[in-house]
């Protein structure tokens, strides 16, 4: 299993290939079409990230000390940013997840790409995995 | 007629890039850009005759106050109001709206209703939710139809001798749809209601006269007509404004004060406690200046031509769902393609230096309404021109391709 930071470098690595913005919108369009479907029953208000303009929800489980992320969106472009998130952050341990430096936004770019306002969803994403993290680490 | 190229020579900010293209910026019912006249104008005032009103002696003050009053009388003119003292400059249509509504707190009892549309922005409906939660009083509203006109016949039925108040706006924000007003007024009057009519997007874009109107209260605020943030106003005709308490306590808006009992100033004083936003207020007189220079039958006309010619472009595009499409409108279009969000679409239309506005526009009512959870709402101003709409359309046809 790659560590969270080889995961981040992968998709460093993989955006660095784009010329410019349309092949990364194309990217994340497509990572976005190809999440697996998110079950009805899980969109519920309570997984709704706030601060987002479309609706994200976010569910997770935790099994053998592993949590596993699951994410949707009704908007396919915020669905490829948290696809990301998903695969940098589902299956690792909650003490890996809060340790993590998140640092690929920045790195492909995305963060100049994305208003204020858009940014503050993606903060918000990112902060509700570890605030997921933080509960099952208490847990256990 | 309009030479649009000279007019955009005016405005600053449409020269700027974005991503490395042109700014395209059709996010005008948002707010309208500035242009350099008014810009000069807020500079002028700091530079040279920043001063407190009303109260000084001193040069410097009386010019500033001048001119601060100047903007009450450019503002008597061009909305056709009767008397000066009926103009209460606030920070906004919002402020205004909150006036009234927290005035009206001891005046509306339990048993009085009020009417508001459901195309009313969110400003337009909280002030008077709240009103209701304090009073115990009941909100009514006037529904809207499958094209997004207002139901006249539903509301001429919800006018129930009980019904104090009606408030609405002259203009959709998101559809650009243009009520009846007179209509509305006219019906309220009969029924011995008061209207308040939101100007926010209707005084942009013609001129009206609140006098012939025989409006109650109108609200408005001068960032949409080419004037700064924060500055807005509202009028209200003499003898109500008197009945109303005043809404802040604080200097500028007393007579005379001790401890014993405080008398509150003749209006428009009583509703302008503190110290106003003068280069904004002095500005806003600049900016009438501008846009009547320009001329508002010209600037309607032109707008007209630019909503028609995008409205046919836009059309031409597969799925493309336009909401509110009909003749009595201004130059705003909400629409969606196929399923996308438009969020999505909104995204992609930045990355190509255009401006829109995605979401719900303040009308979560209007989404319930079509059942949608927002539109692209692209908005035309008299400085923007066909090749704008050109390339917007082309870009939207862009994105809806790479959504695929």
């Amino acid at each position: 299993m790659e560590s969270i930071q080889q995961k981040q470098d992968q998709i460093i690595e993989e955006f660095n290939f784009f010329q410019d913005w349309s092949e990364k919108y194309q990217y994340l369009i497509d990572l976005g079409k190809t999440l697996p479907e998110f079950a009805e029953n899980n969109k519920i208000d309570s997984n709704l990230i706030k601060g987002c303009q479309s609706k994200v929800w976010l569910n997770s489980s935790f099994n053998d000390n592993i949590i596993i992320f699951e994410a949707d969106s009704d908007a396919i472009i915020s669905k490829g940013i948290i696809s990301l998130l998903v695969k940098v952050f589902s299956g690792h341990k909650p003490e890996e997840i809060l340790e993590a430096n998140i640092n690929f936004i920045e790195k492909i770019g995305l963060d100049s790409h994305l208003s204020q306002t858009r940014a503050n969803g993606l903060l918000s994403m990112v902060k509700q995995i570890k605030i997921y993290a933080i509960a099952y680490q208490a847990k256990q | 007629m309009i030479d649009v190229y000279k007019i955009r020579e005016d405005f600053p900010i449409l020269s700027k890039k974005i991503n490395n293209t042109d700014l395209i910026y059709l996010d005008n019912a948002a707010t309208s850009q500035t242009p350099i006249q008014v810009i000069d104008a807020i500079s002028d005032y700091y530079k040279n005759y920043n001063s407190n009103i009303h109260r000084g002696l001193h040069s410097l003050s009386v010019d500033a106050t001048n001119k601060f009053e100047e903007t009450r009388l450019k503002v008597k003119e061009h909305f056709g109001i009767a008397h000066t003292h009926e103009i209460i400059f606030t920070s906004g249509t919002t402020h205004g709206i909150n006036i009234i509504s927290s005035g009206l707190e001891k005046m509306i009892s339990s048993k009085d209703e009020l009417i508001v549309s459901e195309m009313e922005h969110h400003s337009n409906i909280v002030p008077w939710q709240m009103l209701c939660e304090k009073t115990g009083s009941k909100l009514k509203v006037i529904p809207i139809k499958d094209d997004g006109t207002l139901n006249i016949d539903e509301y001429k039925s919800l006018l129930t001798p009980n019904v104090k108040f009606v408030f609405i706006n002259h203009v959709s924000n998101t559809l650009g749809i243009v009520n009846p007003i007179k209509e509305i007024i006219d019906l309220a009057h009969a029924n011995k209601s008061q209207v308040l009519v939101d100007g926010a997007q209707g005084a942009a874009h013609f001129k009206i006269n609140l006098s012939e109107l025989d409006v109650d209260y109108y609200v408005a605020s001068a960032h949409k007509l080419c004037g700064p943030t924060g500055v807005g106003f509202l009028y209200g005709k003499s003898d109500l404004l008197n009945s109303l308490p005043p809404y802040q306590g604080g200097g500028e808006m007393i007579s005379n004060v001790t401890f014993n009992k405080t008398e509150y100033a003749d209006l428009p004083h009583k509703f302008e406690a503190g110290t106003p936003n003068i280069a904004g207020v002095i500005a806003f007189g600049s900016a009438l200046d501008y846009m009547n220079s320009i001329g508002f039958d010209n600037i309607e006309s032109y707008e007209k031509t630019l909503l028609d010619y995008a409205t046919e472009s836009l059309k031409k595009i597969t799925n493309l769902k336009i909401y509110g499409d009909i003749e009595e409108k201004i130059s705003v279009i909400s629409f969606n393609v196929g399923n996308h969000h438009p969020s999505d679409i909104g995204s992609i239309l930045d990355q190509f230096g255009i401006a829109v506005r995605t979401g719900q526009h303040c009308t979560q009512p209007i989404m319930d309404r079509f059942n949608i959870p927002g539109t692209v709402r692209a908005s035309f101003s008299f400085y923007n021109t066909k090749s704008e709409i050109d390339l917007f359309v082309d870009a939207v046809k862009k994105a809806s391709k790479m959504l695929g």
